[in-house]
């Protein structure tokens, strides 16, 4: 079949016009140690990943529990994850966004709508269950991401532009509901307990087991049947530490919520709005990156053209990631207004959005489109939430804390960009 | 579009011929008062590679888009197989084994070798993507293409050298069981070694009974690699005939002027 020898006309070691592209790293990946150092090799290269937003937030940490040391008690930490919530959700809601090459500047607002929706239709005087209110909330938040994306898709629209009408149409709807500085309190408990409601100890922890143990099973299970399939796959000892990360963290952060954190009388137990988080994080790390969808949405950020010719029909995926993101900012919202217990005019959908951008970018996605997890969202919105925090802490005003958060935005994509100068694709 | 005259066939092959894998006729494009293309007659054979030589403007890129269904060409008739068709949309060629190409590759840096290979035709189980059987089928073609300078499939290709990404795209041709592939100046952009690479890549697939065309401003690839060079010159198919039968300074009077009277000089010899 072959009548040349291929690869013997080109040894890897005669590669002239290669001088642009990095030699490729060989390093064997069948053991534990092989795998890290070819962990190390990439990340030198410039794929650091997550890296950069956890030693961020290590550092964060050690300098505001060095300048207060009420930072790192378990009362302040569960709290700021709470406050993260938010900006989380938002930034996972971007991320969508993001991946497209897009932006949308729309879901602090949506968020707001999505928040007077709710509250609205829970009303004593409408009567609405809980559950109803907030599906109608998160329906209105997807239809309003059909209505933008179908803008952007179908007429060709820049997203910039239609997201930013967005942002002022969906402000004068919300206000509209609310009222001249009107706002609505919410009186339904199990809306108000999804951002202060708490699991018993006990149900903290079966949850937690619950949850580990289907990271295990699904995880073993992958990794043993493309190791049995010859494929590339982490070795044995690789998963298994990773199924131990899991149960550390698992555990760790099950100690820390159940801690008593009480002042006057004892407050424990772990918040339902970490699982929401988690919750959502689970869907969409496993839309994006198990689902065909998710494919699509990345293959589009890299390169347009190429999906375009390989038959992928881009109307469709593009709308479809820009009501994910209005979905995700929807789920946003419900909290927000849970963690007031109310809604009102004085919510900023502008400060919202661009802290949620800050928080993708943070994170580790990239603006340019088609690199970035939802997981970056939510590290990168807990670090906006440990600044907020940390600096209210130790006094400081809301002025500080801006320029305190846009330092670390610059620093965030310095050092991305520094990082990438050693990858060969540079996006 | 064009006008489907049966029993009009023209030069229809005797009963014994066996026809080629597509045949033009009288294949002709306007672009406004622009004739990119004037009555192009071509046959491509299977387990052939033919090599479209041309200046720049002759009409190349026409003809290969014509083909491949991004133009629509204004009069002339195509077969496939022996049957007419028509080629209105690219994914209507791919539907037929048309596969193009193209020079800037159109691949996505961001993805790895495998979701590459497959976007657009992924392998899907019931919670998702079957990665395994799409690996497994990357990365067997990959192998029977003896393309082995890749270090995993699982790497984005991003990290892929020209001619990498090259196999890359000519083996996405060849898993999605294309019979004819059209390349668009596949060596363009690379080096000596990745060059070579490519050509013996394009020679082991028309070993395999694909058709292979290929666009070429380099002769010395055009010599190397082809079994039959195709000439145009303003939009007129002024020659076509086997390699052997040619040399560099034929073809270039051939490109340049549209004819050439010389004859064909001993093989090996430098013009």
């Amino acid at each position: 079949m072959s009548r040349i020898e291929g690869p013997a006309s080109t040894p890897p070691t005669e590669r002239p016009d290669e001088v642009d592209v990095p030699p490729e790293p060989r390093v064997p990946v069948d053991t534990v140690g092989g795998y890290l150092r070819a962990s190390v090799v990439r990340i030198r290269g410039g794929e650091t990943g997550v890296l950069p937003v956890v030693g961020g937030l290590v550092l964060v940490s050690v300098l505001f529990q060095s300048l207060n040391s009420h930072f790192l008690t378990s009362g302040n930490l569960v709290n700021l994850l709470v406050q993260a919530a938010v900006f989380s959700l938002l930034a996972m809601g971007e991320v969508f966004a993001l991946l497209l090459g897009e932006i949308d500047l729309s879901i602090g607002f949506v968020a707001g709508l999505s928040a007077v929706v709710m509250s609205e239709l829970a009303r004593p005087t409408v009567g609405w269950p809980w559950w109803a209110a907030i599906g109608a909330a998160l329906v209105v938040s997807a239809l309003i991401g059909l209505v933008q994306g179908t803008l952007i898709t179908r007429i060709g629209l820049p997203s910039f532009v239609v997201t930013l009408a967005g942002l002022l149409f969906w402000q004068g709807v919300m206000l509209w509901i609310l009222g001249s500085g009107g706002s609505i309190l919410i009186q339904d408990n199990t809306i108000n307990d999804l951002a202060s409601g708490v699991l018993t100890k006990a149900a903290g922890w079966v949850v937690m087991l619950v949850v580990v143990a289907a990271f295990a099973v699904l995880t073993w299970r992958r990794d043993a049947h493309r190791r049995d399939s010859g494929l590339v796959a982490p070795p044995p000892g690789l998963t298994v530490a990773k199924i131990g990360g899991g149960l550390l963290g698992g555990v760790a952060l099950v100690l820390l919520t159940n801690a008593d954190r009480g002042i006057l009388v004892p407050v424990y137990g772990m918040p339902w709005v970490v699982l929401l988080v988690f919750a959502v994080l689970a869907v969409w790390t496993y839309v994006l990156g198990r689902r065909r969808f998710g494919l699509y949405v990345y293959a589009i950020g890299g390169n347009a053209e190429a999906a375009r010719r390989a038959g992928i029909h881009l109307p469709r995926v593009r709308t479809l990631a820009f009501m994910c993101a209005s979905l995700t900012a929807g789920v946003g919202g419900v909290v927000y207004a849970s963690r007031l217990r109310s809604i009102s005019t004085a919510l900023d959908g502008g400060t919202l959005v661009l802290y949620s951008v800050a928080a993708a970018v943070i994170g580790g996605t990239s603006l340019f489109g088609g690199r970035g997890k939802a997981l970056h969202g939510v590290l990168g919105g807990i670090v906006i939430a440990a600044i907020d925090n940390g600096m209210g802490l130790l006094g400081f005003s809301a002025a500080a804390k801006y320029v305190v958060t846009a330092l670390v935005l610059l620093i965030a994509v310095t050092i991305d960009a520094i990082a990438r100068r050693n990858r060969p694709d540079r996006t | 579009m064009t006008s489907e005259q049966p029993g009009a066939v023209p030069d229809h092959p005797g009963p014994d011929e066996e026809p080629p894998l597509l045949r033009l006729r009288g294949v002709s494009k306007h672009f406004g008062p622009v004739r990119a293309l004037t009555g192009v007659d071509l046959d491509i054979p299977a387990g052939k590679v033919t090599a479209l030589a041309g200046d720049n403007g002759a009409g190349k890129s026409v003809l290969i888009k014509c083909i491949s269904g991004i133009h629509a060409p204004d009069s002339g008739q195509m077969w496939w197989e022996g049957a007419p068709v028509h080629v209105r949309t690219p994914s209507e060629a791919a539907a037929l084994g048309i596969q193009t190409v193209y020079q800037d590759l159109a691949l996505c840096d961001n993805l790895d070798i495998v979701q590459n290979m497959f976007l657009g035709r992924e392998r899907l189980r019931r919670t998702g993507l079957d990665e395994v059987s799409m690996e497994n089928a990357a990365r067997e073609t990959l192998t029977s293409l003896a393309v082995t300078t890749v270090r995993s499939v699982r790497q984005r290709v991003a990290s892929l050298s020209g001619g990498q990404r090259q196999s890359v795209a000519i083996a996405k041709a060849v898993l999605w069981n294309s019979k004819l592939v059209i390349m668009d100046e596949p060596t363009a952009a690379l080096g000596v070694a990745q060059t070579t690479m490519v050509l013996d890549l394009v020679r082991r697939l028309a070993d395999r009974g694909h058709a292979v065309m290929i666009v070429s401003h380099n002769l010395n690839d055009v010599f190397q690699v082809a079994d039959r060079i195709a000439v145009l010159h303003l939009g007129r198919m002024v020659d076509v005939r086997p390699t052997a039968d040619s040399d560099r300074q034929i073809v270039v009077d051939l490109m340049t002027t549209g004819e050439s009277t010389r004859v064909v000089r001993e093989p090996g010899r430098p013009v």
